[in-house]
């Protein structure tokens, strides 16, 4: 059984590499959209497969540790609402982690429904209610200038996590063994 | 694409000489005193003293040079969307009206609102040196042991330092396998249709992150082998031990964040400095 806070030496390195990845991603490969200074980040597609895939501490703390030092390295300084934000978003995407089974190969049409309504109510509560509000308490931006902002990440974020987590579930669970695929011969 | 992380080049002042864990401190002392008030005075003394700062601490103008292109265009930016949001959103906080010249309809520019809106734009500016600071002048492998002595759990803090440890070795992966992939006439530039594009990156991407999956195997694996997260606590080969000046920098944050604070209970009663009424 998977336990869903459990931290094990895997959970770690996967915490680890994967916000290396992320930040990899969240600062070269990002797909633009047509509207100037908006891109698809691919980072948050990444960040949804490994939350699903090791739970919602690795996912949460590969999404704040990747976007606070791709942060740090383009700007300086992390903008930590938004860095806590994308935490807040990966730890609850992960809390889809105790029911996909991709690692034991399976990864059905009624997984990828699962996988994106968790998505998709986890890029809701980060981009339209934490990150504006943090914003709002910190920086005391204006109102509808932070809902704005937000819808706009929450749509993208959340065609990113929908359309390229998807994808990688499922080409993960195509090279992961199937459970008890194997039978012993009879002599 | 820059292989190395932070452009980290050894140096010997007083602002290198620190412990990490004490500038990790300090960042967060004077960050949080920044985003918690909203009075020019206490921002400009720490902007000031940020500066100051960055200037002892012998950074190279040329190593800093693109995040402060960055930070411009963000906060131009951000200076224009707010005024084209809300116009009349410092004049709501401050309570008056102090009309400088009307541009049309309800676009008037106030004297409260070009308060608040310099005052946002610095406070998102004072941080910039300080995090520079931090990033530019701590040794790497120093930042996960200066983490876990602020207090965070080692295996985050552990995290933290193997990101840092395979970032330029990922970066190189991801160069290796887009080159291949472009030999093999794969395109990426804007030449080539927005789907067809999506797909290349794609092309690009499964590879690295399903050789990282292989790699997150082999390391775990390694560190269980050795032991890893069998105690509740452990060293670090790379801390630096507290010294005197260490404890003055403590000091000095801890007073300039209590004293932030207390401006904003005692002077100002809120976070706003309102000197309109």
């Amino acid at each position: 059984m998977k336990k869903m806070f459990q931290v094990s030496t895997k959970t770690i390195v996967a915490t680890g590499l994967g916000a290396a990845l992320f930040a990899l991603l969240f600062m070269y490969v990002k797909v633009p959209t047509g509207i100037p200074e908006t891109s698809i980040q691919t980072a948050y597609g990444l960040g949804a497969f490994f939350a699903a895939l090791f739970g919602p501490i690795a996912g949460g703390l590969i999404a704040f540790i990747g976007h606070a030092i791709s942060d740090a390295l383009q700007y300086g300084s992390p903008w930590w609402s938004w860095v806590i934000a994308s935490g807040v978003s990966m730890f609850l995407v992960g809390l889809v982690y105790t029911k996909i089974r991709a690692d034991e190969g399976e990864f059905g049409w009624k997984d990828v429904l699962r996988f994106n309504i968790f998505q998709i109510v986890a890029n809701v509560i980060a981009w339209i209610v934490v990150a504006p509000v943090l914003d709002i308490v910190i920086y005391a931006e204006p109102v509808n200038l932070v809902f704005t902002q937000g819808a706009v990440a929450c749509l993208w974020n959340a065609i990113a996590c929908g359309v390229i987590g998807t994808l990688l579930l499922f080409a993960y669970a195509k090279i992961r063994p199937k459970k008890g695929s194997l039978t012993k011969e009879e002599e | 694409m820059k292989a190395k992380l932070f452009d980290y080049v050894e140096r010997h002042n007083v602002i290198y000489n620190l412990s990490g864990v004490t500038k990790l401190l300090c960042f967060l002392f004077l960050t949080a005193a920044v985003m918690f008030s909203y009075d020019i005075r206490a921002i400009a003394v720490i902007m000031v003293l940020s500066l100051v700062f960055l200037r002892m601490s012998q950074i190279q103008f040329h190593q800093i040079k693109l995040m402060l292109l960055y930070v411009l265009l963000f906060l131009v930016l951000n200076f224009i969307l707010t005024f084209v949001f809300s116009p009349t959103y410092g004049t709501q906080i401050y309570g008056t009206e102090h009309v400088l010249f009307p541009i049309a309809g309800r676009y008037v520019v106030t004297s409260e609102q070009m308060l608040y809106q310099v005052t946002k734009t610095l406070k998102y500016a004072s941080v910039v040196p300080l995090g520079i600071i931090f990033f530019l002048s701590t040794n790497p492998s120093e930042l996960a042991a200066s983490i876990n002595r602020a207090g965070v759990s080692y295996k985050a803090a552990f995290a933290f330092s193997l990101t840092l440890r395979y970032f330029p070795d990922l970066i190189r992966d991801y160069q290796d396998i887009a080159a291949a992939q472009q030999s093999r006439g794969l395109d990426l530039s804007k030449k080539e249709k927005l789907g067809k594009r999506i797909k290349n990156i794609l092309n690009i991407t499964i590879p690295l992150i399903f050789s990282t999956l292989d790699r997150i195997e082999t390391i775990s694996n390694t560190m269980d082998l050795r032991g890893f997260g069998k105690e509740k606590k452990r060293t670090w080969y790379a801390a630096k031990p507290m010294k005197g000046n260490d404890g003055f920098a403590l000091g000095l944050a801890l007073a300039l964040f209590l004293g932030t604070i207390a401006l904003s209970i005692f002077v100002n009663h809120g976070k706003f400095w309102n000197p309109f009424v």
